[in-house]
């Protein structure tokens, strides 16, 4: 079978320390590139390039009631669409659960790093909250939509900007100077194992030779915020911490970029 | 009342400045992007590919797919919410006709050729920059075609005709307004896409379909030119 062969030439590569576009293990593709505010009608938004793989983010703010047991509390809600002008596998209609899952991620790097004080997303205690809805539309998925996504998520809220309340209504046509302020910088980075060796930042063909997977939010000072395993295969111990290392590492790298 | 200069200051028969560029989705078949104003379109296509379920594929001809589909960020006011509403449904509908024409798809019996249409930010002529994204992507994706599609909507302001309404002028107040989108194939001058919301005499109509392919033709131009500048190693 063709993909059997593709993984063992993967793997063949990764024990030569190389891989099929001639990088070394741990290194992203160049360049990683940022661009603000490319959306007008969006409160809010980027575009992350991380070589070819292309994903733009959107932000919308929305008034809506708190929940009741956080009646001082705004939320943020992030959707993810897997495109499939993006990528010849993915296909119409709700999103599965990969997208489920992608928009998961990046939801728990934003919300448990606590990038956002939810108290100052409150407009009037147990009445009205700002709801931040972020949402992900990858443009070109050559690989790694989690790292792409989630940095695309986090510049899109640095780039965020209140429209104007009333009380009433929201005038999305007036944008206010005041902006979505952000106490953290959490970056996801996801970590591939495969044959035994641990990369970053897959392409497409790495992605279909994975044995396991570990996405590590992390914020400025190496506190992790997030995880999600992924993959069939199990880890040791001795794995995680190894991929922890690198997560941490890494995650400084890609922090730079903001 | 009379409408006596646009609210941008363009001419009547002016388009909103263009943008389009062609390969922009490595992973498509063919793709291409179209920006008019603010509003900006992605086209991908992939195929003539495999067509599932089976029972949808043709034996004589491979089949066009079409979806439009608007970022749920990408108006102005509130977030549009995922998953299609029956006026994205509708405009992918339109969009299959208008582009089908220019296709030989005989060659490619029980196949699809699937375009995707999304759109990032919208400010009015959506469908009709969906439509020129996606003719350019057909061509990049190296289908035989008799001709490319372009498309741009013209209509009627109080008493003016004009090209190329943008989201204030298809939204103005207290004045009769019309709105017609429309597709050519501009070698035959061929009409693929016509639709129309408003009022307008049918002398008026005329009149302006004759406005809107000369415009037309200008986007030809750039379409043109955005298809060969891929294939010259132009980069912007």
């Amino acid at each position: 079978m063709m993909y059997r062969e593709l993984r063992n030439h993967i793997i063949g590569l990764l024990n030569a320390d190389t891989r099929l576009d001639g990088r070394k293990l741990t290194e992203y593709r160049k360049p990683v590139e940022i661009e603000y505010g490319i959306i007008k009608t969006a409160e809010g938004s980027a575009r992350v390039k991380m070589g070819e793989t292309e994903v733009m983010v959107g932000v919308k703010l929305e008034v809506g009631e708190p929940y009741p047991d956080t009646p001082e509390e705004g939320t943020i809600i992030v959707g993810a669409e897997l495109l499939p002008m993006s990528n010849p596998d993915f296909e119409l209609g709700p999103p599965g659960i990969q997208a489920i899952e992608l928009a998961r991620v990046v939801d728990r790097g934003i919300r448990e790093s606590k990038a956002l004080d939810f108290k100052k997303l409150c407009i009037e205690k147990g009445k009205n909250i700002w709801m931040v809805v972020i949402d992900i539309c990858p443009i070109n998925d050559a690989g790694n939509l989690f790292d792409a996504s989630s940095l695309a998520a986090l510049a899109a809220l640095k780039d965020t900007k209140y429209p104007e309340f009333n009380g009433e209504k929201v005038d999305y046509k007036k944008k206010t100077d005041k902006k979505l302020e952000l106490e953290k910088t959490p970056i996801a980075v996801t970590v591939i194992k495969i044959g035994g060796k641990f990369i970053v930042d897959p392409d497409t063909e790495e992605e279909k030779a994975v044995d396991a997977r570990l996405t590590v939010s992390s914020i400025e000072d190496g506190t992790l915020c997030a995880m999600q395993k992924g993959g069939d295969e199990p880890l040791t111990m001795e794995d995680i911490d190894k991929m922890l290392d690198i997560g941490i590492e890494k995650a400084k790298e890609l922090r730079k970029y903001l | 009342m009379t409408y006596k200069h646009r609210i941008d200051g363009r001419g009547f028969d002016e388009t909103r400045p263009i943008e389009a560029k062609v390969g922009v989705i490595k992973r498509a078949d063919g793709s291409a992007m179209f920006k008019i104003g603010n509003t900006w379109a992605y086209a991908a296509v992939y195929g003539p590919r495999n067509l599932h379920p089976k029972f949808l594929q043709d034996p004589q001809r491979g089949i066009l797919r079409c979806n439009y589909n608007m970022m749920p960020f990408s108006s102005s006011g509130e977030r549009v919410r995922p998953g299609g509403s029956r006026r994205s449904k509708e405009i992918s509908l339109v969009t299959q006709k208008a582009l089908l024409p220019v296709l030989n798809l005989e060659e490619y019996p029980n196949s699809v050729v699937d375009v995707f249409i999304e759109l990032p930010q919208t400010e009015a002529g959506s469908r009709c920059a969906g439509i020129c994204a996606a003719s350019m992507a057909l061509a990049d994706a190296g289908l035989e075609m008799k001709d490319l599609v372009c498309a741009v909507s013209v209509g009627k302001v109080a008493d003016k005709l004009l090209v190329d309404l943008d989201y204030s002028e298809e939204s103005y107040p207290d004045v009769s307004v019309a709105d017609i989108p429309i597709a050519m194939m501009p070698n035959s001058g061929k009409i693929t896409l016509l639709q129309m919301d408003g009022e307008v005499k049918k002398e008026e109509l005329m009149k302006v379909l004759a406005m809107g392919k000369k415009a037309l033709l200008d986007i030809y131009e750039i379409q043109k030119k955005a298809l060969k500048e891929k294939y010259h190693g132009v980069e912007e």
